[in-house]
């Protein structure tokens, strides 16, 4: 299940579309790191609103990808996770600590455009 | 109402874990379960499937309807031939990981259920079996 991965301006979007298996999120995470580079993006959206679950490798993996994108200099929002995926997170003992979230894309969008006016 | 079906799910690779956790969550909410309980069973069936791909190679995971005098739930069986668990005790204490850090492993699948068991052998594998009730 590969995941599309729209340029909009300085700005990436990765639109998860179904559930994801391991080796789909590591496929996710090279696929983000080649394109941030290559389009020297500044910053990145991950929608997640069609995962089914997050466990502990698709958190881990998602906390991996935002930290490698953070060493380009770039942001990253996770938007989209479900409130039923939310409880289940906490209940398992995860968390996403140092990575932004945002309810919707709309609001991951604001705030990486705040993010980039506030550095120029 | 349908007889509900037992769900036998052989984990062998990453992919099966996907399968493993959405025929789960089909079931539960077959039995009952709301969004929110499916998500959890779902999740705690998505840590026990990666635990057998990670340290067994594989395994299965069979799930199950409950009924037991008007109680309604779910059971879930991981099952594995694998190493086996030294020290149970261990693997049961919060940050507890053999394997680098992927994953917090049992503490949290046992948060995500009402109730938890494991039996493991050293060399013969390990079986964890989770269940959970329908609240009315």
């Amino acid at each position: 299940m590969e995941v599309p991965i729209l340029k909009q301006g300085r700005f990436l979007i990765a639109t998860i579309q179904a559930a994801l298996s391991d080796a789909d999120l590591l496929h996710l995470r090279r696929a983000l790191i080649d394109k941030v580079i290559h389009f020297r993006s500044n910053g990145v959206i991950i929608d997640v609103t069609a995962l089914d679950v997050m466990d502990s490798f698709a958190t881990r993996t998602l906390r991996d990808i935002t930290n490698m994108i953070r060493l380009r200099g770039a942001d990253t929002v996770i938007v989209g996770i479900q409130p039923e995926v939310a409880f289940a997170m906490v209940q398992l003992g995860l968390t996403m600590e140092g990575v932004a979230t945002a309810l919707d894309l709309e609001e991951g969008l604001a705030h990486l455009q705040q993010r980039a006016t506030g550095k120029s | 109402m349908p007889a509900l079906q037992d769900i036998v799910v052989a984990i062998r690779s990453d992919g099966d874990i996907v399968s493993a956790r959405q025929q789960g969550r089909s079931l539960a909410a077959a039995i009952g379960f709301g969004a929110t309980d499916a998500t959890l069973i779902a999740t705690a069936i998505s840590e026990l499937a990666r635990n057998i791909v990670m340290y067994a190679g594989q395994g299965e995971v069979s799930i199950r309807n409950l009924e037991i005098s008007h109680r309604k739930g779910i059971v879930i069986a991981a099952r594995d031939d694998g190493p086996g668990i030294r020290s149970i005790d261990d693997v049961l204490r919060d940050g507890y990981s053999t394997s680098g850090g992927l994953g917090l492993g049992l503490p949290g699948v046992k948060r995500l259920m009402d109730e938890f068991a494991i039996d493991s052998e050293l060399g013969h594998g390990t079986m964890v079996t989770i269940k959970k009730w329908l609240t009315k």
